[in-house]
């Protein structure tokens, strides 16, 4: 080995904490590039290859109902590459271990040949002889979640009339990864599965024999999905067809394609931010140490080392450290990809996982963290490439400081010298000062970046739950009742009060932007389902026209005032203007209110219901849910407070792990940072501070001037840390944000307060270990040594 | 007053250091090397005392102990009637806030302090001190008391490092050194402010060095060889600092 190698090997050995702590800067970025975009390659790759081993459908429509022969008109249609009808409807289920009501999405499955899209992936016992009435196919989380086994039994309300089913199997369905009942936030295995039967089993069951109500369908390469769309709603119309969709509104697929989305910004935000806060630490501390070594560095170059050979030294040093922290940081990330593959592939109920790092990932991390260190070093190299030996060897020029205030302040003021210390040290390197002031404040703007949406999440909640759904449950009826039945829910056992409310697929329209939608009829003193308006607060529905969510009135562009068109997707289907009379504030998909009353009068039916909402008291919850249970007329039964309690167990689940995660790259980013300047700041200034102890000023005192620059830096890095997360926040939410749902970005004061928290303990807690350093002053040496 | 005007030491001035058998024991792994040897000394009030020997005599080692820098092995330390050799290291930090001004070789000077700032740095944590411009008056400082020590020479430097010391009023000065980064001609200068304010202050002044031409401004001369007090002299007669020259 070398002697310049021995050199770095023992100078790494020597300032190992400062090396380490900017390797763990180093090993972050690394990981989370790493875990970012591995996790989001196994993911997509899962997913792209479950679509296609199970041929999972391009296009999606529902309909009331067309006969099986129509099926090959469909499938001439340009671009179709293969159709399959078949027939979804949800139903209520009277389960033997659930006292609520749960639902299930009913699909048929072809009797006598095989499936041709949406393949039921069977995970175990087999699928149901063809015409048997009694046999079913149940996912497997909800099998699991109900420990169903080959052979048990539970009832259904098909139709109207209940039945029992007898499982024959368990799967899953590339449709069906994400599993969301109608109208619920997150997904509840006890409470909606899905349900495959024999097709002419379900046909009979629903007066379908011979016809379908939903189709699927698959594109050949390179066909227009939009154009495949028109022409399938133009021959769906008169079959009641309620607009067909692509991938991108499929439930499911949309979830997933919104969490690969958060994936991959995280690995596209994250590592930069820990690389050029690397960088800046190894060019703050190699600068030092070739301030510290210009001797031997002009001795080096006096001995007839070649300048760049010296200089390579020193980009030797910092690329030993990217080396620690490539090490950890790979390994670190590729743990870390594996767990949340996992948890992703139990979440969203793969059959299989493709977990596969890339290793161009591998390489693409080693080398942006060795060229993060390379930049970092580069000035401090060029320095000692430039420096000629005869200046090297004599001692450096002093160090010049200023006065920025006048004599005559400083004896009114009364500053103290040991501020005065401070300041002049600071200002002194404004540069340094300022990279730390952003390192630090880059610490807390991850944390604020990160730890803001679980405020948002339970703003969410609050608005949705305690202002605007606040019913206890919703009846969604299999098809529309008058609005007598809204008396009969009152009737029902422990309801105190019952709204009704009605739902009306249609296709609205401004100008060329145009969305298929639900208009919601609401009763104009609704009190239970409200709507909200600016300020969130409750608002009477207009008696005219149509209010639109704001979400929605953003994307077609329409404003209160504004004519839009509604295609009415049901049975007296046309077309109609309406004006735009309000505007509704909400967090969950695109959609459209009118007054109950003026729903009714636009689909020319008289006064009819799809459902209630209703008030119960919980002490007679079981007898409701043994009456629900058995209502023939009902599809879907929301439990709101089942809802929101499975909303926040899930939540809770994945909580303690992400906050883990997040505040973990907050610490190693503010330690790192603090860290490494106050171990600079104790070189350059240790003589004076042992001088000072020398004087008669105690370890305390000492102490305080070195922790006081700490604190300078770190409460001005506060302000700057706060700004910058919150636009990290609104970067995500613009992220976030899609058709589905949007996330309102509320960053709370807490959110603040908690990260400025953080930071402030991992810059005490470096500050601290510093601190043992200047206990242990040499005093003695200290007085024999110049500068 | 130049020293040769002043009276010479009273017997009877009072006893402001006191050692018994003083004996310091460095070790550093397995080697262990005796810095001081059983030394007993004593010195009095407003005594300038200028302390002589060869590099390793423990001269450096003796005057760190009595300034509270370092802890003897075995042996007393008396300062007036404090034992310092059982003070811990806060006692010794209070020690050497109140009643001792050091003067290093290298003067350690805070840089980003101008030399009134300097001098404030001490006097701000003083009981009774001077003010920094008094200080600096003392010393002949008054027009260059608003510049950096960048903006200063080595006297100059060196001077403000007294200045330093004695705006405390100290009760002792002790000074390692003080003229070893120096020229003769600026060495002469610090020797005169030296032995100005022994006598205007009346503290008690220790001055280690090399340089043997210096011992003529003493009242008295201690010789350390090996670890020990090989002599002691007193001078009859004392030259004032500007009649010598190395």
């Amino acid at each position: 080995m070398s002697a310049l190698h021995r050199k770095l090997l023992r100078d790494l050995v020597r300032l190992w904490p400062q090396a380490l702590a900017i390797a763990l800067v180093m090993a972050a970025g690394a990981a989370t590039l790493v875990l970012g975009v591995g996790a989001y390659q196994s993911l997509s790759e899962t997913r792209a290859a479950y679509y296609e081993r199970n041929r999972f459908a391009d296009i999606f429509a529902n309909l009331t109902r067309a006969p099986k022969v129509f099926e090959d008109e469909i499938a001439r249609i340009p671009g179709v590459a293969a159709v399959e009808t078949r027939i979804a409807k949800i139903a209520l289920l009277d389960l033997p271990d659930t006292a609520e009501p749960a639902s299930a999405m009913f699909v048929s499955i072809p009797d006598f040949h095989e499936q041709r899209l949406n393949l039921l992936h069977l995970r175990s016992g087999r699928l149901p002889l063809p015409g048997d009435e009694h046999e079913v196919v149940v996912s497997e989380p909800f099998a699991k979640a109900h420990h169903f086994g080959i052979g048990a039994k539970f009832q259904a309300i098909l139709n109207g009339r209940k039945r029992t089913l007898r499982v024959v199997g368990t799967g899953l369905s590339p449709e069906f990864i994400y599993t969301l009942g109608p109208g619920v936030l997150m997904p509840d295995d006890r409470r909606f599965g899905v349900v495959w039967m024999g097709e002419k089993a379900l046909a009979a069951a629903y007066d379908l024999t011979g016809a379908f109500s939903s189709v699927t369908l698959n594109l050949t390469r390179g066909a227009s999905e939009a154009a495949v769309i028109e022409r399938l709603d133009g021959l769906l119309t008169r079959y009641g067809g309620l607009g067909a969709y692509g991938r991108r509104d499929q439930t499911s697929h949309a979830f997933l394609d919104a969490e690969l989305k958060q994936l991959q910004a995280m690995s596209r935000i994250l590592p930069p931010i820990f690389l050029l806060v690397a960088a800046f630490l190894v060019n703050m501390t190699l600068s030092r140490l070739i301030m510290l070594e210009r001797e031997q560095i002009g001795l080096l170059k006096a001995l007839g080392y070649r300048s760049t050979t010296v200089g390579l030294h020193y980009l030797e040093f910092a690329l030993a450290i990217a080396c620690v922290g490539i090490a950890i940081g790979l390994a670190t990330g590729t743990w870390l990809g594996f767990g949340l593959t996992r948890l992703y592939a139990e979440f969203y109920r793969f059959p299989f996982l493709v977990f596969r790092i890339n290793t161009a990932i591998y390489v693409v991390a080693a080398g942006i963290t060795l060229a993060a260190a390379a930049v970092g070093a580069l000035k401090a190299v060029r320095d000692v490439v430039k420096l000629p030996p005869a200046v090297a060897m004599s001692p450096p020029a002093p160090v010049i400081y200023r006065r920025l205030l006048p004599e005559a302040l400083y004896a009114v003021l009364k500053i103290p010298q040991s501020l005065i210390m401070v300041a002049r040290h600071l200002l002194r390197w404004p540069l340094r000062s300022l990279s730390s002031v952003f390192g630090i404040a880059l610490a807390v703007s991850v944390l604020v970046g990160s730890l803001w949406v679980f405020g948002a999440t339970e703003f969410m909640i609050e608005v949705t739950y305690n202002r605007s759904e606040r019913q206890d449950a919703t009846i969604s009826f299999v098809h529309e009742w008058p609005v007598s039945a809204l008396f009969d829910a009152i009737a029902l056992p422990g309801v105190m009060t019952a709204e009704p409310y009605r739902a009306v697929p249609v296709r609205i329209r401004y100008g060329p932007v145009e969305r298929r939608i639900t208009i919601t009829g609401k009763p104009p003193d609704t009190d239970l389902s409200r709507v909200l308006g600016p300020g969130l607060m409750p608002v009477r529905l207009p008696e005219t026209g149509i209010a639109l969510s704001d979400a929605l009135a953003k994307i077609l562009g329409a404003r209160v005032g504004d004519i839009v068109e509604v295609e009415l997707l049901e049975r007296n289907r046309r077309t109609v203007r309406l004006p735009v009379t309000g505007i509704i504030e909400g967090y969950l998909g695109l959609s459209a209110y009118m007054s109950l009353p003026a729903v009714n009068r636009l689909m020319r039916e008289g006064p009819l219901i799809s459902g209630v909402h209703l008030l119960y008291d919980t002490d007679r919850q079981d007898a409701l849910f043994r009456r629900l249970k058995a209502t023939p007329v009902a599809s879907f039964i929301g439990l709101q407070r089942a809802s929101l309690r499975k909303f926040r167990e899930t939540l809770a689940e994945n909580l303690l792990f992400m906050i883990t995660v997040y505040v973990s790259l907050g610490v190693i980013i503010a330690f790192g940072v603090v860290y490494n300047f106050a171990r600079i700041s104790l070189s350059e200034q240790g003589r004076e501070l042992a001088s000072l102890r020398v004087l008669g000023f105690h370890k305390g005192e000492v102490s305080a001037i070195l922790l006081s620059e700490l604190a300078v830096l770190t409460l001005l890095a506060q302000p700057l840390g706060w700004a910058i997360g919150y636009g990290f926040a609104w970067a995500m939410v613009q992220g976030f944000n899609s058709e589905l749902y949007r996330v309102p970005l509320v960053v709370e004061r807490s959110v603040y307060g908690w990260a400025t928290v953080i930071v402030l303990m991992s810059a005490l807690v470096s500050a601290l270990v510093v601190r043992r350093r200047i206990d242990r002053l040499d005093l003695i040496e200290v007085l024999k040594t110049r500068e | 007053m130049s020293p040769a005007a002043q009276p010479a030491l009273q017997p009877s001035a009072q006893q402001v250091f006191r050692t018994k058998d003083l004996t310091k024991v460095y070790v550093t792994g397995d080697i262990s090397v005796q810095a001081l040897r059983g030394v007993d000394f004593e010195a009095a009030a407003g005594e300038f005392v200028v302390i002589l020997g060869p590099s390793g005599s423990g001269k450096s080692t003796f005057l760190n102990i009595i300034g509270g820098l370092d802890r003897a092995t075995s042996g007393e330390v008396w300062f007036t009637d404090h034992e310092l050799s059982r003070f811990d290291d806060r006692a010794l930090t209070l020690y050497r806030r109140d009643h001792v001004g050091f003067v290093f070789q290298f003067y350690n000077l805070v840089p980003s302090l101008t030399a009134r700032e300097n001098v404030a740095l001490v006097t701000e944590i003083a009981r009774n001190p001077m003010r920094p411009e008094e200080a600096l008056g003392i010393v002949g400082l008054t027009e260059r008391m608003d510049h950096f020590p960048a903006q200063l020479s080595g006297g100059e430097q060196q001077r403000v490092a007294i200045a330093r010391a004695i705006a405390k009023r100290p009760q002792v000065l002790l000074c390692d050194e003080p003229t070893g980064a120096l020229d003769s001609a600026t060495g002469v200068l610090v020797l005169e402010a030296l032995t100005q304010v022994n006598a205007q202050l009346g503290a008690t002044t220790l001055i280690i060095t090399h340089n043997v031409a210096i011992q003529d401004i003493a009242h008295r001369v201690v010789h350390f060889g090996d670890g020990r007090i090989v002599s002691t002299n007193v001078i009859a007669e004392r030259k004032p600092a500007s009649a010598i020259s190395w």
